[in-house]
This record gives structure tokens, C-alpha cells and sequence, in this order.
């Protein structure tokens, strides 16, 4: 059906990228200009799911470990206050390196691969996370304190069943902000060899076909859509009293 | 005993690549980096981003401040800044690249879009934040609407409208950083084409990358201490 030049046209951009699945070249596969090529999307679909498990991976732990670490620097901050502007500068500079730089400069230390862009990306969100649940822990009121201590909480009972829930709905904020982010970032992996959607969009002739770019990419923003709306849950459930206030 | 060595013998490297050419596997024996091409990607990756910086300026500033002075869009103004985040620079710049075009013309607007949502959001959320009587004591002087935004709302919401205009730059220079990709020669030649500039042009550029991103980030911060009245600092001491 499809004939030898269009064929080879397509390998020299794709290099067996779009010979895999296919035994001919799809019709709109071969025009590069082509927005999007249903009939490829059909019958490639399932060349995402890996892709996608590794980017969910990377965003999940990035953010488990981004926010164990930010959390418990916060509230050292919380308690030691000379603590503060030095942790805010380290985790600033450690939002303000560009993740693609940072892949690359930890290489000579971590090596290529998945630990190397967890770091990067947990780094990345030390700044948003530690702000906001420093925020949180600020903007409790002294009189609900006041009035723990009163019935006499201790210092740890107050942290922990005053200060904290109180805080909750500042904390999952910058979770969310964080996830949003680290979705997104996390294409960059690729560069760090860590796998994630961006190989579906890096690599092998990928870049000049629109199709996979968009497949991949869209996967990403659903992915971050749907995190989103799960911390929003997670707040919901975590501040019933808010709810009760706004009935 | 060794452990420490290979490390500095790699930064080691990646400083020498930045200061004098090396031997590339790739070009034939002509020599690849040196201080001259570093300067020159230097000042493309800072030209690549002033620009689309510039346009996002143009386009977000305004809209913020006009809808928040007006209190209204408060979902357009914080609903882009929440969706602006999310979408993935690499697909982004790769999309316009193969289906616009590349070249600088093509790349700086895809820039700009991701300078666009901090730039709204923090400039509506900070006039926002402007306390209203004060808002309406300069209406009863006599200040016009264009006024009140130029003299009074945006002097008071500077902390926040260059915050975010200090994040917008910072993402717009990270994401300078892959503009070969679209064709447009940034500090990220060195880090994308590791077969021509070896692992010591690829440390070198992430090492320029990030110290042009602090050096950046330090200039806004220092311009924003500037801009900021010293009636507004004395509030937050």
C-alpha cells in the first residue's frame, strides 16, 4: 500500500520509531505538519502505559519525600525561630535552580536515573511546601492556643492537636501547588534518564511528530487534574469543621 | 580514599570547558566551548528570555491589575495562574516547534505562556490585597481610576507583583534552557548535545544554567527592595 520513499521518509525522522506496532506507515503519520493522527493514537495508545506509571512514580514520590523533609523543617523553623531566614534562602536557591540544570549537576554524585530526578524534583517543592505550612502554623489564632493552655495542653498537644489541623488547609495548599508543578516538571526527566511521559516526547523522532507530543503531554495535565483533585479531598476530609462553618 | 576525586575531577573539567575549547569526538578536531561561545549562549539564553519575559509583561501585567483593582475575574485571574502550572514546558516548546515553526519568533510567545499565569495572578491577588479605605480616600481626593492603580494600588502591591514577576523569570529561564529544541541556540546546547560537547560541556552548562538563574533571581530581588517603598518595609519589620 504505502510506497518505499514515503517509508524511508518516515524512518529517517522516526529511526523505527514508527515501525514498531505498524507494518505500513498511517497516512497521516507521514505529514509532520499533521496536528493529530487518530488512527496512530488507536493503535498505539498502550505505548503510554509505562510511561505513565514512571511519571506517576516520580511525581508521587518526589512529593512524599519533598514534603517529609519540608515538614519536618518547618516545624524545627516553628519552634527555633533564628532557624527561619537561613532554611527559607536554602530551600529559595533550591527553587530557583532549573531542574534541567540540577539533573546535570547531580549527575557526577547520583548517577544517571530515577533517584537523581526524585532528589531534583523534592527539592523543588521544599520551597512551596515549607512556606505554606510555615504560613499555616503562623496564621493560628493565639486565642484557640490561648485557650488550649488553658485546659492544660502541654507545648507538643498544642503542635499537634491545635497548631497542625488548624494549619491543615495552608499545608494541602501547597501540596496541591506542588503537585501541579512536579506533574509537569517531571517531563524534564527524561533528561536525567529517569524515564516519565517526557520520552514520549524526547525521544527517538518523537519531537517531529505532534501527535505523541500531544498524547503524552495531555496525559501529564490529566494527571495533574486528577492529583489536584484528590488533595482537594484529602482538605475536605482533614478540616470537617470547615465544612460545618460554611453549612 | 579515591571517592572525592572523580567529582572535582568532573567539575574540574566542566570549569575548563567554560574558560578554554576542548577536543569534541564529533566535529572533526574543531575544538567545541571556550569562554567565547559561552559568553555567546550566555547572552542569547538572557536575550531569549527578556523577550518573552517582556511579552508576558506586556499581556499579564495590565489584565491583573485592571481586573483585580476592579475586583472582578477573580476565577480567569487565579483559575490561569492554577492551569499555567500544569502544563509541561517540554511539551509545550516541542508542540510549537513542530507544529508553528521554530526560531526565536516562534519560541519567545511559547516562552511568554509560561510567564503569563504568576504575573496575572500576582498582580490581581496584590491590588487585591490593598486595603479598600485607602482605595477610596484617593477616589475622594480626586484620582482617577488610572491613578489610583499607577500611584497608589501597584506601589502598595509590589512585594507581591514582583514575586511573581521574579517566578515568572525564573520558569521562563529554566525552560530558555531547552531552546534548541525550538531551534534557537541557549546555555542548553551544551546540556542537549552531549555527543558534540562531552560530559564536561554538558556540566559546564548546567553549572551556568543554575548560576545565571540565582544571578537573575538576586537582581529582581534586589530591584524589587528598590522599587518597594520604605513606608511598606517598615510595615513588615
Amino acid at each position: 500500500m504505502t510506497s518505499p520513499g514515503l517509508l524511508a521518509a518516515a524512518g529517517q525522522v522516526g529511526e523505527g520509531f514508527f515501525h514498531e506496532r505498524s507494518s505500513g506507515t498511517l497516512p497521516c503519520q507521514a505529514r509532520t505538519s499533521h496536528l493529530f493522527c487518530f488512527d496512530w493514537a488507536r493503535e498505539n495508545i498502550d505505548r503510554y502505559g509505562t510511561p505513565t506509571v514512571q511519571h506517576l512514580e516520580l511525581v508521587v514520590f518526589s512529593l512524599l519525600l519533598g514534603f517529609a523533609v519540608a515538614f519536618v523543617l518547618a516545624l524545627l523553623a516553628h519552634r527555633t525561630r533564628w532557624l527561619r531566614p537561613p532554611l527559607l534562602a536554602s530551600t529559595g536557591v533550591l527553587y530557583t535552580i532549573p531542574s534541567i540544570a540540577f539533573f546535570f549537576l547531580l549527575l557526577p554524585i547520583t548517577g544517571r536515573g530515577r533517584d537523581t530526578a526524585i532528589i531534583v524534583l523534592a527539592a523543588y517543592t521544599l520551597q512551596i511546601i515549607y512556606r505554606n505550612t510555615m504560613v499555616g502554623l503562623d496564621n493560628v489564632p493565639e486565642s484557640a492556643k490561648d485557650a488550649a493552655r488553658g485546659m492544660g495542653f502541654t507545648e507538643r498537644q498544642i503542635l499537634w492537636r491545635i497548631e497542625l489541623p488548624l494549619a491543615t488547609p495552608e499545608i494541602v495548599a501547597g501540596l496541591r501547588i506542588a503537585s501541579l508543578s512536579t506533574v509537569a516538571i517531571a517531563t524534564l526527566a527524561v533528561f536525567a534518564g529517569a524515564g516519565g511521559l517526557g520520552t514520549q516526547i524526547y525521544g527517538q523522532g518523537n519531537l517531529t511528530f505532534p501527535t505523541t507530543i500531544i498524547i503524552a503531554g495531555g496525559i501529564a495535565i490529566l494527571m495533574a487534574l486528577a492529583l489536584d483533585i484528590m488533595l482537594l479531598l484529602v482538605q475536605r476530609l482533614t478540616t470537617p469543621w470547615r465544612k460545618a462553618a460554611a453549612a | 580514599m579515591s571517592a572525592p576525586y572523580p567529582l572535582l575531577a568532573s567539575f574540574g573539567g566542566a570549569i575548563e570547558f567554560i574558560f578554554t575549547p576542548q577536543e569534541s569526538n564529533v566535529t572533526g578536531g574543531k575544538k567545541v566551548g571556550g569562554f567565547d561561545k559561552v559568553v555567546e549562549l550566555m547572552l542569547k539564553q538572557l536575550e531569549v528570555t527578556a523577550l518573552a519575559l517582556a511579552l508576558a509583561l506586556i499581556i499579564a501585567l495590565p489584565i491583573g491589575l485592571w481586573l483585580g483593582h476592579r475586583g472582578k475575574g477573580e476565577l480567569l485571574a487565579i483559575g490561569i495562574g492554577n492551569a499555567g502550572r500544569a502544563i509541561p514546558e517540554l511539551a509545550l516548546i516541542a508542540l510549537v516547534a513542530a507544529l508553528i515553526g521554530v526560531g526565536l519568533l516562534n519560541l519567545t510567545p511559547a516562552l511568554a505562556v509560561i510567564g503569563i499565569p504568576p504575573i496575572l495572578t500576582n498582580a490581581y491577588t496584590g491590588v487585591r490585597q490593598v486595603d479598600r479605605p485607602t482605595v477610596d480616600a484617593a477616589r475622594g481626593i480626586g484620582m482617577t481610576e488610572l491613578e489610583i492603580i499607577r500611584r497608589v494600588e501597584l506601589p502598595m502591591a509590589i512585594p507581591t507583583v514582583m514575586g511573581g514577576i521574579r517566578g515568572a523569570a525564573i520558569a521562563i529561564l529554566a525552560t530558555a534552557t531547552i531552546a534548541p529544541l525550538a531551534g534557537v541556540e541557549s546555555l542548553g546546547d551544551f546540556i542537549i548535545n552531549e555527543n558534540v560537547y562531552g560530559d564536561n560541556g554538558v556540566l559546564a552548562g548546567a553549572l551556568l544554567v543554575a548560576l545565571m538563574a540565582l544571578a537573575l533571581e538576586g537582581s529582581l530581588a534586589f530591584l524589587q527592595s528598590r522599587l518597594t517603598s520604605d513606608g511598606l518595609k517598615l510595615k513588615t519589620v
